[in-house]
């Protein structure tokens, strides 16, 4: 037991998994733009950016993020020299952010379609009828009835994102857990299993909170119709 | 997509103009950026010819390509057969009457469906590494976390659909003399597979698309083929794009099947698909999919 708890003084696993978190904020943020983007265009009336927006969802949703990930490190990074800072790591970094925010920009699009299929017909016969049109309908009316319908399948897109983040271990950041867990096993590889349960139930505490909170804002935001 | 033609009237002149000028930015606006990408690729010789043509010779699919999608395809069809195996044993453990076997499987299914898949996967790798129990550790590594994360995926999706039938139809077993297992296994979760067939599917496109984290514990998958055949011929951007379209035709065929399979049966069964309850992405609605 001894031996397990000085393994904590030689890494420092809080560290890793703050790294985690933060690229699953900026992965977030970025997402939540581009998915609304796209929600958009896949319900507005100009067909060239309805099949631009599907093209996207379909594109994205069936690729795997591993391959997006090692894309960015590979392809961009090592091939185009696209450089996001010149700070090395820092780079990975935000390379990791573009791949995780690309992934899920798919599913956040998809969510907040889901929540557009919530409002009812009336809401947007409505504001055709006091003459608004689209934009001005999208803005004032279907989105913020859409975004409450959608924040479950929204906080499921978040727990993904929050595991996925782990993903960015085949973009070289080499700080975040699962990158960690991996160098601490090979050190201490009689201590395999506790190295794992702790992690794990890592995930498990920032993961759970996100689905209840998620599960309660639905309901107590749903609008009552 | 019901929103789709209600969000705005049908055009008169005036929209049908607005709604024209919006289509020609809007192609425009790809044009330009697929010229955009061209462009950049170009400039840095991405495009000449011997980055490309690798892939118009047998040898290049004979050794790389097609054993990585081989192996890929093997773990994936072993990880399919195995989670839905687990998923129907705690599924119904799930739905059991006995406290202790509903409190423990409930456990096991939030566990790991709360872990992520790759970490699973790295402390399997290692730990089945260090144990030699198995030869291929990286393969039963990849098998085994698959199993594990999309089995506790589908006993969620096999437990809202049992709840999502009818209670007429439990009841209805218990009125014949049956016990709760044998309703349960003979009248309600057969019915709730067929609702869910739509949903089980796109989990097997999850399944597919997740095999390729074998990438990082160095199982020799399509896509560490592709990086080790890019690697050898100079041409990474293309291994890479070659093997990211093989996945997306796959999954792409797979997902539609499912659309496919969810207007087939929408008649079928008595039981609806809840959504709320299951893994989001992958079942926020018939037609959308996810990662794990």
């Amino acid at each position: 037991m001894d031996n397990f708890l000085t393994l904590f003084e030689t890494y420092n696993v809080p560290a890793a998994f703050w790294v985690n978190i933060q690229l699953t904020f900026w992965a977030a943020v970025w997402s939540l733009v581009l998915g609304t983007l796209l929600a958009l265009m896949r319900i507005s009336p100009i067909p060239s950016l309805q099949w631009l927006g599907a093209a996207y969802v379909n594109i994205f949703r069936n690729t795997p993020l591993t391959i997006i990930i090692a894309f960015g490190v590979l392809g961009l990074f090592g091939q185009l020299q696209v450089s996001l800072t010149d700070d090395f790591n820092l780079n990975f970094f935000r390379l990791a952010i573009l791949g995780l925010t690309i992934y899920h920009a798919a599913f956040v699009c998809e969510a907040i379609r889901s929540g557009v299929n919530t409002v009812p017909l009336g809401q947007a016969e409505a504001a055709r009828a006091i003459g608004l049109s689209f934009l001005p309908a999208a803005r004032l009316i279907i989105l913020p009835q859409a975004f409450r319908g959608a924040i479950a399948p929204l906080g499921n897109v978040l727990i993904a994102l929050i595991k996925n983040s782990t993903v960015a271990a085949a973009g070289s950041v080499a700080a975040e857990a699962s990158s960690l867990m991996k160098t601490m096993i090979e050190f201490r590889g009689d201590l395999v299993i506790p190295i794992f349960f702790t992690f794990a139930i890592g995930f498990v505490i920032l993961v759970i909170p996100v689905g209840l909170l998620t599960t309660w804002a639905s309901r107590r935001l749903a609008v009552a119709r | 997509m019901s929103a789709q033609n209600v969000l705005f009237d049908a055009p008169g002149p005036k929209a049908r103009r607005t709604i024209l000028i919006g289509n020609i930015i809007g192609a425009l606006l790809i044009a330009g950026l697929i010229a955009y990408v061209v462009f950049l690729l170009g400039g840095k010789g991405q495009l000449a010819a011997d980055k490309w043509t690798p892939f118009l010779e047998g040898r290049t699919w004979e050794f790389f390509l097609l054993p990585g999608l081989l192996s890929t395809l093997r773990a994936a069809a072993i990880a399919v057969v195995t989670s839905v195996l687990f998923g129907l044993i705690f599924g119904l453990g799930r739905l059991s009457h006995v406290k202790p076997i509903r409190w423990f499987a409930g456990l096991v299914v939030e566990f790991f469906r709360a872990v992520p898949v790759l970490l699973m996967m790295i402390f399997l790798w290692l730990a089945l590494g260090r144990s030699n129990l198995v030869e291929d550790a990286p393969f039963w590594a990849v098998v085994i976390a698959l199993t594990l994360y999309n089995g506790s995926v589908i006993a969620e999706l096999i437990r809202s659909g049992v709840q999502g039938l009818p209670k007429g139809q439990r009841e209805a077993g218990l009125a014949i003399g049956m016990t709760q297992m044998q309703s349960l296994r003979t009248i309600e979760v057969p019915q709730a597979l067929i609702a869910m067939l739509p949903a089980l599917v796109s989990q097997f496109v999850v399944i597919l698309k997740d095999s390729a984290l074998g990438y990082i514990i160095g199982f020799p998958e399509l896509l560490q083929n592709a990086r080790r055949l890019g690697v050898g011929e100079g041409n990474l951007l293309q291994s890479l794009l070659i093997a990211a379209v093989i996945f997306i035709v796959i999954n792409f065929a797979l997902s539609s099947l499912a659309t496919k399979l969810s207007k087939l049966l929408s008649f079928r069964s008595k039981g609806r698909a809840r959504d709320e309850t299951l893994d989001g992405i992958a079942a926020a609605e018939p037609e959308g999919t996810l990662s794990r």
